[in-house]
């Protein structure tokens, strides 16, 4: 089977490295091929930013993802931009500290769109201390939610990628994220 | 023990040159091939290797003509701007029979045009950039895997013909980032030493060869030279056999070896109406495309070139032998198309879906075309 | 008859390319001489020299000498020299170049190398004028002389070139002419003793083609004007601009040290990998 994920975010948020993550679990610790993608703009910081990741059981031969099924948004600009991508009956994540879901609610309805809320920002402020990991929280959360990789995976994963000495907080903050939805 | 990579293209493009005793790099910072650089920086000097930034990519594609007499394996890598740039000094690899790599992350062009794009604009600066005769070999890796793979390859190959070898990589490969699997017994093609004897001829008239090279400080007070040369080296400008000599010898070593060089790989051709013809990152939709056809019950093969240049005449020829059309996909105007067409044409009709403006031909985009081809 | 004396210095030559392409009256011999009396002079072994090149009258030096030699596109030796000396550092690299090669098609390359300050010695022999192509104007032709793309005399300022690479950050620099031949001497001997961007600057006589465009035919009566309109640096450091015009100010320029870039290059691979950078690696065997 072939997942499609996009996640959509500034610069700035980590969303590169969020994809990274999920790549990387689904290819090294999970058996699993995945590819990974990303947006190249000419801005360093703050401007849109678009991580994509796809995962299958099988050799993926087209890499890039043109309809989503599932859909990360950590800003409103790129839940906005795109939300309509997202396939029929696919998965919407959005962080709502920095999104507002109500703006997309019309595609949510008319495409039975299954909907979480993980507070990521909030969280990685709130719990982590830090808000530079919502990122990590928001993989955690990705985690529960859709199963596309492992739990074990993804923490291998996150020891793999982030730098040395913050291994412990990251995964802290994985952790938190995962407990976030039921 | 083979170990496992989740990387850029990029990335594993560095890490081929390492792993194929690249100790010299030499380069001038251009998207989308700056990974390459990057990563050498960090990693070079973990081995005893040598990175330097140069003033510009005139200056790099010198500086790893230098550091090859120097007896390191070089390496430099850019994109189209910088590979316009490093044309002259490209052709005096060619006529001095230097071994160095030279990889192209292509980007939309030409100028400046689109940085962070794809495209596959520089196959011909890679055969006819330089001015004058010369037969280049370049490589176009598919995946990250094969960015790490050509790599490898293209060093051998340099070192094998003593010349000039491309990897024609693409944005797309350049940036994504796949598994990459390093086995622990990878193939290198060390540099031979020549015998120092009274009539060792750095420039050996060889016929469909060439002959090993030293490493300046020797002692074999070799003269290097970009002027038409004698089989010692000397300048021999004016003589019309010696030139004639010198660049068919250099012409004949890579094309008449097309048969140890030329790569393809191919499905479902044997018995193909339509066989689809690609290299570099949009062979990733042809095969996806391919698959639905044959799904859909078309007779649809394709062909995967892995070596553009020398151009794989005999591959191609036999793998076409039962089509009645061949589709070149490729991310430019119309490129390769004419060598498939030069090839192709007596037995098959042969069309170009050719897409720029960066971004990846989709496997249904393909698929049009070949409904089109196919008359539904 | 006792037989013709020979050269001292001709064991250095490839006695098998000779004659040489140079003109009549032309200073590359005299340079050639003075080179291989500093390189005795410093004590240097020649077969660890490594000559590089550009395209130019100049450039044709190293094919001439029995070492091994790079002669490579024009303007561009010293990003050659770059590699091979960064691929080999143990070579003493030696760099031939003239003023339209160093200074107009390769400026960039050379006031990057001078930055570096990269062990390199680098002879550029300033005849004021292209000459391999014909005699057209160059980046050092003084403002009204004449050359083929001047016909009404050259209207820019030129460059000075051993200034230029002093302030660029070279270690060594230095300009002498084709008549003080031992002042030369002395100072490629300084360039290729010091270890790092060392740049001796030959101000020299182009008869065929600078002398015949600006009413100076023969190899003479270039010398004596070279000779009178010579100033040492000390003396022209006192006079003013309009005093120096069509002046040549020799003595140095630069004499100085700072780190070396290869040096560089060595800390940062003994402190990663515990050694030096590795030399000959390409090669399946040992010399």
């Amino acid at each position: 089977m072939r997942t499609e994920i996009r996640i959509g975010g500034f610069g700035g948020q980590g969303v590169i490295l969020a994809g990274i993550i999920l790549g990387k679990s689904a290819c090294l610790f999970d058996g699993k091929e995945a590819v990974q993608t990303q947006s190249y703009g000419p801005e360093a910081r703050g401007g849109a930013s678009k991580c994509e990741v796809v995962i299958s059981d099988s050799e993926i031969d087209y890499p890039k993802v043109l309809n989503p099924d599932i859909f990360i948004a950590m800003s409103n600009e790129a839940l906005i931009k795109y939300i309509g991508d997202l396939k029929d009956n696919g998965t919407l994540i959005v962080d709502p500290t920095t999104t507002d879901v109500e703006d997309v609610r019309e595609f949510i309805d008319e495409h039975n769109i299954d909907v979480y809320e993980a507070p990521a920002t909030k969280t990685a402020t709130d719990e982590i201390g830090l808000k530079i990991v919502a990122n990590i929280v928001m993989v955690g959360a990705i985690t529960k939610i859709t199963k596309v990789i492992s739990k074990e995976a993804a923490i291998k994963a996150i020891e793999d990628s982030v730098p040395k000495g913050t291994e412990e907080k990251n995964i802290k903050a994985f952790e938190a994220g995962y407990a976030l939805v039921e | 023990m083979a170990e496992e990579f989740f990387i850029q293209g990029n990335e594993a493009c560095a890490k081929g040159a390492i792993a194929a005793g690249c100790r010299f790099f030499a380069g001038y910072p251009i998207t989308p091939s700056t990974e390459v650089a990057e990563t050498l920086a960090r990693e070079l000097p973990k081995v005893g290797g040598s990175f330097v930034q140069m003033e510009d990519e005139i200056a790099s594609a010198g500086a790893i003509i230098g550091g090859s007499w120097g007896g390191a394996k070089s390496m430099t890598a850019t994109s189209g701007p910088g590979i316009s740039l490093m044309q002259e000094n490209i052709g005096y690899a060619f006529i001095s029979e230097t071994p160095i790599v030279i990889v192209d992350v292509q980007r939309g062009s030409p100028s400046t045009a689109q940085p962070t794009m794809a495209a596959q604009g520089d196959m011909m600066q890679a055969r006819w950039g330089s001015h004058g005769d010369y037969e280049p070999i370049a490589l176009s890796p598919s995946s990250v895997q094969e960015f790490f793979d050509f790599t490898i390859k293209a060093f051998n190959l340099a070192e094998e013909y003593r010349c000039p070898v491309f990897v024609m990589a693409d944005e797309v490969i350049g940036h994504m980032r796949e598994k990459i699997v390093v086995e622990d017994d990878i193939e290198i093609v060390a540099r031979k030493r020549p015998e120092k004897t009274d009539d060792y001829l750095p420039f050996e008239n060889i016929e469909n060869g060439t002959t090993p090279m030293p490493a300046f400080g020797d002692g074999f007070n070799v003269h290097v030279t970009g002027l038409t040369h004698d089989e010692r080296g000397y300048p021999d400008t004016n003589n019309p056999e010696t030139h004639d000599k010198l660049i068919q010898r250099i012409c004949d070593k890579v094309l008449n070896n097309r048969d140890k060089i030329c790569s393809v790989k191919s499905k479902g051709c044997e018995d193909a109406d339509i066989v689809i013809v690609s290299y570099g990152g949009p062979v990733r939709s042809v095969i996806e495309a391919a698959a639905q056809a044959r799904a859909d019950g078309k007779k649809v093969g394709y062909v995967k070139i892995d070596t553009p240049w020398p151009f794989p005449d005999e591959q191609l020829e036999e793998l076409t032998a039962s089509a009645k059309d061949v589709l070149v996909v490729e991310m430019n105007l119309g490129q390769m198309y004419y060598e498939v067409d030069r090839v192709c044409k007596r037995d098959a009709n042969v069309h170009l879906m050719g897409k720029i403006g960066g971004l990846l031909p989709t496997p249904d985009e393909i698929l049009e075309q070949i409904d089109k081809i196919g008359g539904n | 008859m006792s037989e013709p004396k020979q050269n001292r210095f001709l064991p250095y030559m490839r006695e098998d390319r000779l004659p040489h392409i140079f003109c009549p009256g032309c200073g590359n011999g005299a340079i050639i001489n003075a080179f291989l009396a500093a390189m005795e002079k410093a004590g240097m072994d020649f077969d660890n020299i490594a000559m590089v090149s550009g395209i130019g009258c100049s450039s044709r030096i190293p094919g001439y000498l029995k070492c091994d030699s790079l002669h490579t596109t024009h303007g561009r030796a010293l990003s050659f020299a770059t590699g091979l000396k960064t691929a080999n550092k143990d070579l003493d690299v030696v760099v031939f170049t003239g003023d339209g090669d160093a200074a107009s098609i390769g400026g960039n390359h050379l006031i990057h190398a001078a930055r570096r300050n990269i062990n390199l010695t680098v002879i550029c022999i300033n005849n004021n004028i292209y000459g391999m192509t014909g005699g057209q104007i160059s980046p050092t032709s003084p403002k009204g002389s004449f050359g083929t793309t001047a016909p009404y005399g050259n209207q820019d300022a030129p460059f000075k070139l051993a200034e230029l690479v002093a302030a660029a950050g070279a270690t060594y620099s230095a300009r002498w002419t084709t008549v003080q031949i031992e002042n030369l001497v002395l100072a490629i001997k300084a360039g290729l003793e010091n270890p790092g961007f060392s740049f001796i600057e030959v101000a020299t006589q182009c008869p065929t083609y600078f002398g015949r465009k600006n009413k100076l035919r023969t190899p003479t009566a270039m010398a004596a004007v070279m000779k009178a309109n010579t100033v040492y640096k000390s003396a022209a450091d006192r006079m003013s601009a309009k005093e120096l015009e069509g002046k040549i100010v020799v003595g140095e320029f630069a004499n100085t040290t700072k780190d070396e870039f290869t040096e560089n290059i060595d800390k940062i691979s003994v402190e990663k990998s515990g050694k030096k950078t590795v030399i000959n690696s390409a090669f399946e065997t040992e010399l």
